[in-house]
């Protein structure tokens, strides 16, 4: 269950009253879908059961986004009514009757007005109720022969004090109750409201094939790039030191003076080989990575950066190394854009793991703006994320600060 | 000199300790992290002069080497020490440096095939210097360069910097850019005047100076 966020009370006293009247909205909708339903033997039910399952879909949507608003986690929506263009009422009425999400929308919309309506009904009520009697009683049995407040009799001085402070009493637990109501007719709403289990499950599959394709892609993709990077690299290099190494050994009885030279080029040459497979290295997997994990090797990026970098720590023990590379990489990038382009002078990196989840966040003190569709960089690493089920978000209102924030769920050892 | 020699791999390990014996120095090799511990913490009758140590070392191949060489230097302060690696990082730099001891190198391995950068590293190091390899220093160059905290330099002045940086004395820089050597004095006393660092005649106060100043 996620966790809800209590409402002041007298906030919740208004959202109460609102949900109870979304609560009769949603019966009447629950009962005009089942009109329909009734009437679909006679024919007249088909067109009346697309617009009516439309209204319902509306009430239902509308109360979803109540509910994400409120506890801040967004619910798991079905998939929208299916349409198809040109198709008869009788087509469009059997694609709503097999419709997963209608039967669930159904379900809710009679359950909602008793269930949770009355429970988001309680509270106003009891205000309502204790609020009207505290005026009201003093004056009442003076004029009602046989006045009653709740269930006692009213008709003398000291049980008008009783009444007023039940009254008052009333009230106050109709008050108290509110915050508790909004909670707990949320957390009812998020089980009847969420997605059903086959679609969530159905979504998760076409996710989970879509982000493997391209994990295959980006890592077969990333295997053609060192493969050219080692030919046209390192590996070109040596042959031709080998092949100045050849001309050198032929030169040193004629010339000795020219094979001297050539075999100073071969020391260059071969430092220049070293520097090229270090830099391939790097770009696989920095060594200070492998060797510290993701916290030094920020670090150790920040030191390199020309931007006054500040990190702040929170990691313990290490993260899967995939996991490691692809946010050292986001980091990087990040920090990279921030140079480039903010025009900022300060850059505050944070790196958190709680309750299964890293979270990292770049934000600079730039002029943000910064495009929202992403540089080619950022976007190959929210691909290479995905594989992990992580997300990269970018906030950057025009006059800064511009944060880029990388979560994965990941356990850490 | 008594040189401790940390490397797993055999023919590294094999050609530096024939380029250091042909430099007359006794070798202990070693090939990896415990036994680097053992050889330099031991204390025994014969002790070692310097080390030459491989950042990554079995069992863990991760900064082992590295690790051992803050440990022996945290426990024998200014310990000579030579760190090689197959890379160099700003990070491993900074911790080496940061006892602000003398005594301390980190070059790139790719050095070693200049026989006499690798021998006179170690000298400098044994000799209580500090050698700091030349891509460190030039990541710190552009880094500072980039901020604007070098901006009043000339040039040349510069380049007297980034070698001085690496730890070589006015006579190594002044053979390297092919320089008189009072005109290297010059420039070093401009550089310290625009750069606002208390100039020192003593070579390795001024190495760490300039490299605290580059690091900031």
């Amino acid at each position: 269950m996620p966790a809800v966020r209590r409402a002041r009370p007298a906030a919740a006293l208004v959202d109460c009253t609102v949900t109870s009247l979304h609560a009769a909205a949603a019966g009447f909708a629950g009962v005009a879908v089942t009109f329909a339903l009734l009437l679909l033997p006679l024919g007249v039910g088909l067109p009346l059961l697309s617009r009516a399952a439309r209204f319902l879909r509306a009430r239902s949507d509308a109360a979803r986004s109540r509910t994400a608003r409120r506890s801040g986690t967004p619910l798991t929506e079905p998939d929208p009514l299916p349409v198809e263009e040109g198709a008869g009422t009788r087509r469009r009425a059997h694609l709503i009757l097999t419709d997963q999400g209608f039967w669930r929308d159904l379900e809710w919309a009679w359950l909602e007005p008793w269930a949770g309506g009355l429970l988001v009904g309680l509270p106003p009520a009891l205000v309502v109720y204790g609020a009207s009697g505290v005026p009201l009683q003093p004056l009442l049995w003076w004029f009602i022969d046989r006045d009653s407040y709740a269930f006692f009799p009213v008709h003398s001085t000291t049980m008008m004090w009783v009444s007023m402070a039940f009254g008052l009493a009333v009230t106050a637990a109709g008050v108290l109750a509110a915050p508790v109501a909004v909670s707990l007719h949320d957390r009812w709403s998020r089980v009847l409201l969420v997605a059903p289990r086959n679609t969530r499950l159905e979504r998760r599959v076409v996710r989970l094939s879509d982000t493997r394709a391209q994990a295959l892609d980006t890592q077969a993709a990333e295997l053609r790039r060192i493969e050219r990077d080692l030919h046209d690299g390192a590996q070109a290099r040596l042959v031709a030191l080998g092949m100045t190494l050849d001309r050198a050994t032929r030169l040193l009885d004629s010339d000795p003076e020219r094979a001297r030279e050539l075999l100073a080029d071969v020391g260059r040459s071969s430092q220049q080989a070293l520097a090229d497979l270090r830099d391939l290295v790097h770009g696989i997997h920095p060594p200070v990575l492998a060797d510290r994990g993701l916290g030094d090797a920020v670090r150790s990026l920040a030191m390199d950066s020309f931007l006054d970098v500040h990190v702040e720590v929170g990691l313990r023990g290490r993260l899967p190394s995939p996991v490691e590379a692809a946010v050292y990489f986001g980091v990087s990038e990040a920090l990279a854009n921030a140079a480039k382009h903010s025009g900022a002078c300060e850059v505050r990196i944070t790196l958190r793991h709680e309750a299964e989840l890293l979270r990292v966040t770049v934000t600079d003190d730039g002029r943000g703006g910064a495009d929202p569709a992403l540089g080619t960089g950022l976007s190959g690493v929210r691909r290479r994320l995905d594989g992990f089920d992580g997300t990269l978000a970018v906030t950057s209102p025009p006059g800064g600060p511009t944060s880029v924030v990388l979560e994965v769920p990941c356990a850490s050892s | 000199m008594r040189v401790v020699l940390a490397e797993d791999l055999f023919l590294l390990r094999d050609g530096l300790a024939r380029t250091l014996r042909d430099e007359g120095h006794e070798v202990v090799e070693v090939d990896n992290g415990p036994a680097l511990l053992r050889a330099l913490l031991a204390g025994g009758a014969e002790e070692a002069d310097a080390a030459v140590v491989d950042v990554r070392l079995p069992p863990t191949f991760s900064d082992e080497g590295l690790q051992a060489a803050l440990d022996v230097r945290c426990r024998r302060p200014g310990f000579p020490v030579l760190v090689l690696s197959q890379y160099v990082d700003s990070l491993y730099a900074g911790e080496l440096l940061a006892g602000g001891e003398g005594g301390v190198g980190y070059l790139l391995k790719d050095r070693v095939t200049n026989t006499e950068q690798f021998l006179g590293g170690l000298r400098t190091v044994a000799a209580g210097g500090t050698v700091m390899d030349p891509q460190v220093i030039a990541k710190m160059l552009a880094r500072n360069e980039a901020r604007g905290t070098i901006g009043g330099l000339t040039p040349r002045e510069r380049d007297v910097l980034g070698l001085m940086a690496e730890g070589r004395s006015n006579a190594a820089v002044a053979a390297t850019l092919h320089v008189s050597e009072s005109a290297v004095a010059k420039h070093t006393a401009n550089i310290f005047d625009k750069l606002g660092i208390a100039p020192s005649s003593e070579d390795n106060r001024r190495v760490l100076a300039v490299l605290a100043y580059l690091r900031r």
